[in-house]
């Protein structure tokens, strides 16, 4: 027997586990609607790729995961889409978020769905097979399975299966553990493959006997080597991940590192079945085992499917006429839900309904008296009355530095708490505070790097502007220059040829003479002699006539 | 007695050059408390304190210029962060200086005449469009600042009031019921 390991603190409250396990798990009727969210899951909501009025089989995917931390989501029946518009969801806030209604038409009509053989699948197929599926962390974390499934190659000691359900009330894991143990094993089996981790250990509380039996013997008939079935002190919060991790391999996972690092991945034993089924079946999570328990005629685990309206879940179960309010989860870290409307999804476990007798209203608080009861049950080792300190006066650095983000929220300091505190309230508004201021940071951040650079970006077209500029200028003065020397070489080159004529016409003229006068007749020479004559008389008689005279016309 | 002397003035000369070469080397460009100011500032680029953006109010700030209530984007919070930061008093805000409700910008596209004058007034580049084409805001990167209001000729954008969703809202502080002194 292997030995295990304990956290610091922990609590005992009362279990009520025993009103939800009498009866075997029962398969809920087939809802009047379905309103699925398509925010299940950590990270990115999924985008609807359905029409309004369109006709949807069971398991056809209607919302595609967005972005690398993201999941899909199906239709849980076969049905009409009868819209996709902003519902109340299971959230703390209370507020509406996006769903697509369908309204199922009764025949259940599968898609072509078929498994594959995970052992002649590559891990990278499986993976994004899970991420197809919609697998994600079913213990409530909601985180998709195929990224946890990933271990970045990083050499895997452990793989933990959690089956430890140590909230009161809730008996989901605990009567799946019971009745499909074998299909457990085999999802854990294959996250142990895809993890390659050296061995599994499945952790379950001692208030289970029957599902640590069920287990035992599953692992014996498999044949699992490697597989460890492990029985736990019952003790809240043992199945906190970090907690469990340390409960059965003593290893504390530091703050701000993943257990990954550490060589150990944790899985809660929903989410391996699941896997399981995904894989191996080609089975989208449609469905979860859901307790539904508290102010019920018959408190017991349905299968349900997601989308189902809380109100026809509780009708099942037998509605008390002192209901006043329902808890997802248990009463120690549950939301309370704003109303009956809202469905059930892949992160509930559990469905609490309250009256004031199960769950009186808390008593007024009064003030800290610093008993420092809170601390020596947190399961985290942190001083929850200094946070607590810090949180109320909004010093929200200080309460950084006293490692408030390494609080789980998971109730048991309020739950000791003499003075009725609601600790737990004030840890998630100082968190919550802390993650908006850095959202804003990130913000500032971001507009000042883009003013800068819009500045930069100005500055730059300025200068580029000017130098522009002062380039044309440059050029068009260099253009004019060389037009006027263009010019004057033009006007140059012009007298140059004019010159040139005239001395060609010069030396035309020296070297020829007139050929018309060689060779002429006696006659002619007679006739030039006599004309030259006549000129010269008219000369002399124009010469005494007057000089202004003009001379008379041969 | 005179050896001492020589002692002292050797050191004195070593340690002078030794400094000197320090105020070089580790010269400080600009002033530091302008980027610790800046970093406390919202960078929404308003101008409503009267400053041309966010660097211009913390270099205000850091000369004594300007007092440090004048910044709404940044809130109640801003001021005791500056307050602090500073050593000095904390100031209400003054005048009609008063922090709204966070918002972006909103163009609606079938008014808009893509003039673009609305984009050369965003300080973070968060308006897309061409001349004589739409214009459209990147919700994203709106810091809510206004500066595009008024240059836009026919007034088709206005500020939307970001609404509490699943995604930003958040746990209020407890409200504690007191209880009454038992008697």
């Amino acid at each position: 027997m292997r030995a295990l390991h304990t956290f610091h603190g922990g609590v005992h409250p009362s279990t009520h586990k025993a009103e939800s396990t009498r009866t075997p798990i029962r398969q809920a009727r087939l809802p009047s609607q379905l309103i699925i969210p398509l925010w299940q899951h950590v990270g990115n909501r999924s985008v609807p790729i359905v029409q309004v009025g369109e006709r949807v089989l069971k398991g056809q995917k209607i919302g595609r995961p967005e972005g690398k931390l993201s999941s899909a989501v199906h239709a849980s029946t076969s049905g009409t889409v009868s819209a996709i518009d902003m519902q109340l969801v299971a959230h703390h806030s209370g507020l509406p978020d996006l769903c697509v209604t369908l309204i199922p038409d009764g025949q259940d009509e599968w898609i072509t769905h078929a498994g594959v053989d995970v052992t002649q699948t590559s891990h990278a197929e499986l993976r994004h097979l899970l991420r197809k599926a919609g697998v994600v962390g079913l213990g409530g974390a909601v985180f998709p399975s195929d990224l946890k499934t990933d271990a970045h190659r990083r050499q895997m000691k452990t793989l933990v299966i959690n089956g430890a359900e140590c909230e009161p009330y809730i008996t989901c894991d605990d009567l799946l553990m019971r009745e499909r143990a074998q299909d457990i094993l085999r999802g854990a089996e294959l996250l142990r493959e895809l993890l390659q981790a050296e061995e599994v250990l499945i952790g379950i509380e001692d208030n289970k006997p029957e599902a640590i039996a069920a287990m035992q013997l599953a692992v014996t008939q498999a044949g699992y080597r490697n597989m460890e079935v492990l029985c736990i002190p019952t003790l809240y919060p043992s199945g906190g991940a970090k907690q469990l991790i340390r409960i059965l391999t003593g290893i504390e996972v530091p703050a701000g590192v993943r257990s990954t690092e550490m060589g150990v991945q944790c899985f809660n034993v929903a989410t391996a079945y699941s896997a399981w089924r995904a894989l191996a079946h080609g089975e989208p999570v449609l469905s979860r085992i859901i307790t539904v328990t508290g102010n019920v005629c018959e408190a017991q685990n349905f299968e349900v499917l997601i989308g189902t309206p809380l109100d026809e879940l509780i009708a099942l179960a037998g509605k008390q006429a002192d209901t006043n309010r329902y808890i997802m989860g248990g009463p120690m870290m549950g939301i309370d839900l704003p109303s009956g409307t809202v469905s059930v999804t892949k992160a509930t476990n559990c469905i609490i309904a309250s009256s004031p007798k199960l769950f009186p209203p808390p008593a007024p608080a009064m003030p800290c008296i610093r008993c420092i009861r809170c601390a020596d049950v947190c399961p985290a080792d942190l001083q929850p009355q200094d946070l607590y300190w810090f949180a109320k006066s909004n010093n929200f650095g200080k309460a950084q530095e006293f490692n408030l983000a390494d609080c789980i929220e998971c109730g048991a300091c309020a739950y000791v708490c003499p003075s009725n505190i609601p600790l737990v309230q004030y840890y998630r508004y100082a968190k919550s505070e802390i993650h908006e201021r850095s959202v804003e940071k990130l913000a500032a951040d971001k507009a000042r790097e883009r003013h800068e650079y819009r500045q930069f970006r100005i500055e730059r077209e300025k200068t580029e502007k000017a130098e522009r500029l002062a380039q044309k200028e440059r050029d068009a003065a260099a253009a004019k220059a060389s037009f006027e020397a263009g010019l004057a070489a033009a006007e140059n080159a012009q007298q140059q040829s004019i010159n040139e004529a005239i001395e060609r016409a010069k030396v035309q003229a020296a070297t020829t003479h007139a050929l018309n006068t060689e060779a002429l007749t006696q006659e002619q020479l007679a006739k030039i002699a006599e004309v030259d004559a006549r000129r010269a008389k008219m000369r002399k008689l124009a010469a005494t006539a007057g000089a202004d005279d003009e001379p008379p016309k041969s | 007695m005179i050896s001492a002397l020589w002692v002292m003035i050797a050191l004195s000369v070593i340690l002078g050059i030794v400094l000197g070469y320090a105020a070089i080397r580790f010269k400080i460009e600009g002033n530091p408390l302008v980027e610790k100011i800046d970093a406390v500032l919202p960078q929404t680029q308003c101008g409503q304190c009267g400053h041309p953006g966010c660097k211009p109010y913390a270099e205000a700030i850091a000369k004594g210029e300007s007092d440090i209530n004048l910044c709404p984007p940044g809130g109640d919070e801003g001021i005791h962060k500056l307050a602090d930061l500073l050593g000095v008093e904390y100031k209400p805000f003054g005048g009609d200086a008063k922090p709204k409700a966070k918002a972006v910008a909103f163009i609606d596209e079938q008014t808009c005449i893509g003039c673009t004058l609305c984009i050369q007034a965003c300080p973070v580049d968060a308006i897309v469009g061409a001349a004589k084409q739409m214009h459209t805001i990147i919700a994203s990167e709106c810091t809510g600042c206004e500066l595009c209001l008024p240059p836009c000729p026919v007034d088709c954008i206005s500020m939307d009031t970001i609404a509490e969703n699943i995604n930003n809202w958040k746990w209020q502080h407890p409200v504690i019921i007191p209880v009454r002194a038992v008697a």
